[in-house]
């Protein structure tokens, strides 16, 4: 059963084809990957997920639900959310607030309530504020709460990236290029702290990443784009010995892709 | 008159002009926050709300008086129209122009300002409109100085509608919506916000508070007339650049420091009160050349 299933995605740009008839699926319960050359258009895929490109063709669905008429925002409340490869925290709010914006989705008091500041919707403030305290905690962010969020030390910020993307409730993340830009000892604790948001939270993840080495540690599944094209889909294994992967990656024919 | 007298009576003055500044600057401030938008109109809200707040007292005058009863009751729906006003105006001219290019939505925003303008005139056909309020003239003496109670109640609703916005901007979920739409609207509607709906709320929230002030200078002043608008408009743009535009408290901050520096600027030696919008204007012009963030903004970062 997938969770996340792509049928037929095809989306073009002043008549070039960014994505060709794309069929893809994120099975429920694991740690996919979506690898592929620069320009392969994989962030155009996450971008049509998400609902910011309207692909002209094919089918997005989340558990069985069609996304393709959607607004991103409407995806969001759907259950997916996402990261960005730079670091994309709100500037001029503290941490803790930028983690609770997260959560806008299930705020159930209106505007009026929120301008009276009557009780119910001061419970809920309270509500807000603690699971935002929770998920900074579990992405290890336990202090500095109410600093600045652009001036924490950017592997902190990528945390709390991943922490406001977890207020939302999501039941698939989308993380492009999460190591991006990472010490190898916080490269460490990032697959660490991936496996956790699987395990612990019941989150589906999808990955865009670069760092091979993490990839093949990381992931159950690789899916492997070029030009538009799914041309692989596999465990880490057969996709280190497909054939057409290793083309795409050298442009020539290799024994072996030294992943 | 001592030296004293004359300044605690210009602070007096200075406080009350500066609310109304404060008031309208702040919906400049808010709508440039979330869409870029120097929304040229914003002074003409200020004008309807007090024809609105106008038209609602004339109704309920015989059921609540002429006082300040009356006008507060009036000064509530006038909000309330005005806001909704503000928000049709957003959809209709604004909302299809916001990824055209800046100059078209300034020139759309200066159209909708004449729209209102000329569309009050034609209703009033240029004549002034008494408000018909009637506030009584009781205060109470401090010295030589007299704060009348109107003065009171003014600069009180201002304080109390400014704390309220602040306490919404910065306490509850649709202000850090707010603040989030301004800073990152992609990123935003990644944390399920509405923008569009965001955007909205906050025209409706600038709107109500230019409407509250227009209000409240109807009843304080006496009269309306159509082209009330234009200038508080420029004025409360010029508070919200000295405050620095987009930052709320900023824009409380400048509407205050204008009132108090035209106050006391027209007391200077060989500047009369003809003087007066010189003198605000030459503060925009200054603070633009020496501090074009403002006193509370925050210089923009380019991404990169």
């Amino acid at each position: 059963m997938s969770l996340l299933e792509l049928k037929g995605v095809t989306l073009s740009f002043a008549g070039s084809k960014v994505l060709d008839g794309v069929d893809f699926s994120v099975p429920a319960g694991h740690i996919v990957s979506l690898i592929g050359p620069n320009g392969a258009g994989k962030t155009s895929l996450f971008n049509c997920i998400t609902g910011f490109y309207k692909p002209q063709q094919g089918s997005i669905q989340l558990a069985g639900t069609e996304m393709l008429k959607l607004k991103p925002h409407q995806v969001t409340q759907l259950g997916i959310a996402r990261t960005f490869q730079n670091v994309r925290l709100f500037r001029e709010m503290t941490v803790l607030e930028n983690v609770m914006s997260g959560q806008h989705s299930r705020t159930r008091a209106g505007v009026i309530d929120a301008i009276l500041r009557l009780p119910s919707q001061r419970r809920e403030e309270a509500e807000i504020r603690q699971v935002a305290e929770e998920c900074l905690s579990f992405v290890g962010i336990i202090e500095g709460w109410e600093r600045e969020a652009t001036t924490l030390p950017y592997g902190w910020q990528r945390r709390v990236e991943i922490a406001r993307a977890l207020a939302t409730k999501p039941r698939l993340l989308l993380l492009d290029e999460p190591a991006a830009g990472l010490t190898s000892g916080e490269k460490e604790e990032l697959i660490d702290l991936i496996r956790r948001i699987r395990n612990e939270r019941d989150v589906c993840i999808l990955l865009i990443e670069h760092d091979t080495g993490l990839v093949m540690r990381l992931s159950e599944r690789i899916s492997v784009l070029d030009h538009g094209v799914m041309i692989a889909e596999g465990t880490p294994k057969e996709i280190q010995s497909n054939q057409r992967v290793i083309e795409a990656y050298l442009g020539v024919e290799e024994d072996a892709l030294d992943l | 008159m001592s030296i004293f007298d004359i300044f605690t009576n210009q602070l007096l003055n200075g406080i009350v002009l500066g609310s109304f500044y404060a008031l309208v600057a702040l919906g400049y401030t808010m709508v440039f926050g979330v869409v870029k938008l120097l929304n040229f109109a914003h002074g003409e809200l200020y004008m309807v709300g007090g024809f609105a707040g106008f038209l609602v007292l004339s109704f309920l005058a015989p059921y609540l008086g002429p006082g300040w009863l009356g006008v507060a009751v009036s000064m509530v729906l006038a909000m309330i129209a005005v806001g909704f006003l503000g928000v049709v105006i957003e959809r209709v001219a604004y909302a299809p122009m916001l990824s055209a290019p800046r100059l078209s939505i300034l020139i759309t925003a200066l159209a909708v300002s004449l729209v209102l303008q000329n569309g009050m005139l034609t209703l009033t056909k240029g004549q002034y409109v008494p408000f018909g309020a009637a506030l009584g003239f009781g205060g109470i003496k401090l010295g030589n100085l007299f704060i009348s109670y109107n003065q009171m109640i003014l600069v009180g609703v201002a304080a109390v509608l400014m704390l309220a916005l602040e306490l919404f901007v910065s306490r509850t979920q649709y202000g850090r919506a707010m603040r989030a739409v301004s800073v990152d609207k992609d990123m935003a509607r990644l944390m399920g916000i509405n923008v569009n709906a965001v955007i909205g709320i906050t025209f409706f929230v600038g709107s109500a508070l230019a409407a509250a002030a227009g209000s409240m200078a109807g009843a304080y002043y006496g009269s309306l007339w159509y082209f009330m608008g234009f200038l508080i408009g420029l004025k409360a743009f010029t508070a919200a650049v000295i405050g620095g535009i987009g930052s709320i408290p900023g824009a409380m901050l400048g509407g205050l420091i204008l009132g108090l520096l035209e106050s006391f600027g027209t007391q200077l030696p060989g500047v009369g009160s003809e003087w007066k919008d010189v003198f605000s204007f030459s503060v925009l012009i200054l603070v633009l050349v020496f501090k074009p963030t403002g006193l509370l903004g925050k210089p923009e970062q380019e991404r990169m």
